[in-house]
């Protein structure tokens, strides 16, 4: 296929409006396998958009290339549950085989191997994106069998199936997970409540977003509904980003009736008729089978027009698919990704339940938050409430991993201690919990008794146990590392602070770090926190704060004595002028005393 | 009611709609800021016109008064902040003052004066970036780009051109220009183009008048960026 045809058949897919640019440039990309000035031009022309524009999502989205990429485009995910199950090591073996540097497209563009933000799959990694697709359970010999397969230009289709097997891993159950749903029940139950029915049984349920900022799912739909305008929308937020989570997945997976009726649910509270599933790019593979759910319930009178007769009750669901971009979770950056923008944070207000997707009222929830109306819906308001405490109603799914012997998806009611779930998951003698993924809160034993709910300990879902000998420096470095990858560069503080906190942490990590620079990081921490544009500047430092606060030791191991350690390493800096004078003597080193 | 709110203490009028900082302005009152102009739409990127508004962080360009609001401005906490700020755009480009063409009359040099930056503070980071000298009249000098999107602005918004972009993530973001060749002599742009004379910093400089205004007789020289004829001199400009 040319370029050409490419682009062709991408525009005509999503008509030529420029709203679709990213999805036009995603399917271009896959026809083309990377994303050429020449694509950029001819989609700029066909859509009317400046190529700026064009070309700012190519720069922007990390799983868009403006430079060739092999046939095959190897990303292992690198969180830092990845890490600890030896994905750095599979890595480097991978590159090793194909004589590759990281990033590096082999001479006969056969491969690239390089490294992507957690993909979702932490409690079945190591795991890597094959072009997209996720393959899980790395073991070097199936690093061996991926590289012969590769050597071997074997298509995609005919690997071994079992390499792209994500199971659910579902370890416990309540009432969302627990309890059998026959389709349609919550939209019969829903209509049987009327509008105002509905809307009051969310009301009684306290119902609060499940996204971990817990805002309450009422007061949104209750903002929605009375916005003034006709258009309005429903957005499912499934950018599941934060590392370490994946909750999200095994209910995009398995539960997935559940979350498209939450949505219809929603959007006939609200009086919406358009819902899109803003799915992560890395969930790819949920795709199809997400699609083909949505077309069985337009079909059976479950999604379109006067749903299940209900007359004036119309909702339609599109999937709409990310490429790679942490900071998208955040609801704004969502949507203007959806509008074909790049992921910034709008400023706020106006809250977008007044002016959200082509500026007018839209709502964007969890997918475990859409998932929950269809409980409401069927068992009312205040059976929901009756579960978890009295601030945080109802369950909440934890997104259990790292070391402990049953990694996987637990539900729990609200207010759950830490403890509980330790034992559950059969964690032997964890030395600490990040809850709430790299953005949330590093917990050591003496808080284990504290509680998973919005008045104790907030979180998405992301519950990553460490054990015994795992080094949290390594931890808060690997999250600092992530931010200053994932920070979108609007702001100031942010774009310029996760790059030095980065560096601050290198330099510590390289042993020339001394109290300046953990000084220097504690300061930034803070004048992020306060300055920063969105919550991802504001708590890009909550990492090294806490573990220099609750894990001294894993840092003053690293530092130097001195008050001071310059930034120029003079030992190294001299490496050039040995190298000129073909001398390595002694008198042409440094004294170690001064290295 | 009155239409009145504390600017550190001090009451100021607004009228309704206003954003803070426009209200500030108008008042006399100098409130910090880099990304903001008065005939561009608020962008809100640079953070330097952050205030307390209410015991809560505000971006004084963006936020709307609303009367009673207590603001504060000029604390020595957030003037701190604001030489981090500084000191930060210092740092993540590559700034010369003493052979740049727009020491004198420019605004991030002048932040540095009015925030007491003795030094850059953080460690250099000497990005590599492009000069683009391919315009007959204009001279793209990124190195000294504050990101700011004065100009992506104003080509966008005054001009009718969309000239410039800022493009990547973090570390990465750049300044680039809507061109078959990413040239700047192959776009639209003009001499006369607002965005030719809208960087408050030497990334767009006109050529062919280089330091025909010696330094030291510049805007800045004459009194610092908070001046009350500097701020005044902005409001008319917005007229």
């Amino acid at each position: 296929m040319t370029i050409g045809e490419a682009v062709d058949a991408a525009v005509a897919k999503y008509r030529g409006d420029p709203l679709y640019v990213l999805q036009v440039l995603r399917d271009a990309q896959a026809a083309i396998g990377w994303t050429p000035p020449e694509a950029i031009d001819q989609i700029a022309t066909r859509l009317a958009l400046p190529r700026t524009r064009v070309r700012s999502l190519v720069q922007f989205y990390s799983l868009l290339y403006d430079r060739p990429r092999g046939a095959y485009r190897v990303l292992f995910s690198d969180n830092i549950t990845d890490r600890f199950n030896g994905s750095r090591e599979l890595a480097r073996h991978l590159l090793a085989h194909f004589g590759l540097k990281r990033s590096e497209t082999s001479a006969d563009g056969r491969v690239s191997v390089d490294f992507t933000s957690c993909t979702g799959m932490c409690d079945q990694g190591p795991a890597m994106l094959v072009n997209g697709i996720a393959i899980t359970r790395l073991s070097e010999e199936r690093i061996h069998a991926i590289a012969a397969l590769i050597r071997a230009r074997t298509p995609l289709e005919s690997w071994p199936s079992e390499f792209f097997q994500v199971d659910d891993n579902i370890q416990r159950k309540v009432s969302l997970l627990g309890t059998p749903f026959v389709p349609g029940s919550g939209l019969d139950a829903a209509i049987g409540r009327g509008r105002a029915g509905i809307q009051d049984e969310i009301k009684r349920s306290n119902l609060r977003g499940r996204g971990g900022a817990g805002f309450p799912t009422a007061t949104k739909l209750d903002g929605a509904r009375n916005a003034p305008g006709v258009e309005k929308f429903i957005v499912c937020n499934a950018d599941e980003g934060e590392p370490g989570t994946f909750k999200d997945r095994v209910l995009l997976n398995s539960f997935a009736p559940r979350v498209l009726e939450g949505m219809a649910i929603a959007g006939y509270a609200v009086g919406a008729t358009r819902g899109f599933v803003y799915l992560r790019g890395e969930y790819e593979h949920l795709r199809a089978k997400l699609q083909g759910l949505i077309d069985e319930m337009r079909a059976s009178g479950r999604l379109g027009t006067s749903i299940r007769g209900a007359a004036g009750f119309d909702f339609d669901i599109e999937i709409y698919m990310g490429a790679g971009g942490y900071v998208c979770g955040e609801g704004t950056a969502l949507v203007e990704s959806l509008e074909g923008k790049p992921g910034r944070p709008r400023v706020k207000p106006p809250s977008m339940v007044f002016a959200g997707y082509k500026g007018r009222p839209t709502v964007v929830d969890n997918v475990e938050t859409l998932a929950h109306l269809t409980e409401i819906a069927i068992d009312g308001g205040a059976q929901f409430a009756h579960r978890g405490t009295r601030a945080s109603t109802g369950t909440k799914l934890l997104s259990v991993s790292g070391d402990c012997e049953r990694p996987g998806v637990y539900e729990y009611e609200f207010g759950v201690t830490i403890s509980r779930v330790l034992q559950d998951c059969g964690a032997a003698s964890p030395i600490a919990v990040q809850i709430g993924g790299a953005s949330g809160l590093l917990v050591t034993p003496d808080e284990f008794s504290r509680r998973i709910a919005f008045e104790d300990v907030s979180t998405a879902g992301a519950f990553m146990v460490f054990g015994q000998n795992r080094d949290l420096f390594e931890v808060a470095r690997n999250f600092v590392d992530f931010f200053a990858h994932e920070s979108c560069g609007f702001c100031t503080p942010c774009r310029v602070g996760t790059t030095i906190q980065k560096n601050l942490m290198d330099k510590i990590a390289h042993g020339r770090g001394s109290r300046y620079e953990v000084n220097d990081l504690m300061r930034l921490t803070e004048f992020m926190r306060r300055t920063s544009h969105c919550g991802l500047g504001e708590s890009a430092g909550n990492a090294v704060r806490d573990t220099w606060t609750k894990f001294r030791p894993a840092f003053e191991r690293r530092l130097v004595a001195q008050d001071f350690a310059p930034e120029v390493d003079l030992e190294a800096a001299l490496k050039p002028a040995r190298r000129a004078a073909h001398r390595d003597d002694p008198a042409a080193h440094l004294t170690t005393s001064e290295a | 009611m009155d239409n009145l709110i504390n600017i550190d203490n001090q009451p100021v009028s607004f009228k309704p709609g206003q954003t803070i900082l426009e209200a500030a302005k108008a008042a006399g009152v100098y409130i910090p800021h880099l990304c903001h102009h008065p005939q561009l739409k608020p962008h809100g990127g640079c953070k330097l016109c952050t205030v307390m508004v209410n015991g809560r962080y505000q971006t004084a360009c963006t936020f709307k008064v609303v009367n009673g609001q207590e603001i504060d401005v000029d604390t020595p906490e957030l003037n701190a902040m604001r030489r981090s700020l500084v000191q930060m755009l210092f740092i993540e480009g590559n700034h010369l003052c003493p052979t740049c063409e727009k020491a004198g009359n420019c605004e991030l040099q002048a932040l540095g004066y009015e925030y007491e930056m003795m030094s850059p503070h953080f460690a250099l980071q000497y990005p590599t970036r492009e000069v683009d000298a391919s315009h007959p009249d204009v001279l793209i000098d990124r190195d000294r780009c504050v990101l700011c999107e004065r100009c992506v602005r104003a080509s966008r918004d005054l001009d009718g051109k969309s000239v410039f972009a800022v493009v990547g993530k973090g570390h990465e973001a750049k300044l680039i220009i809507n061109s078959p060749s990413g040239l700047l002599a192959d776009s639209d742009f003009a001499v006369t183009d607002h965005a030719a004379r809208i960087c408050p910093v030497g990334a767009i400089l006109i050529k062919r008048v280089g330091y025909a205004q010696p330094i030291g007789e510049r805007l800045f020289d004459h009194e610092p960026i908070s001046a009350e004829a500097n701020v005044c001199e902005i409001v008319e400009e917005a007229k």
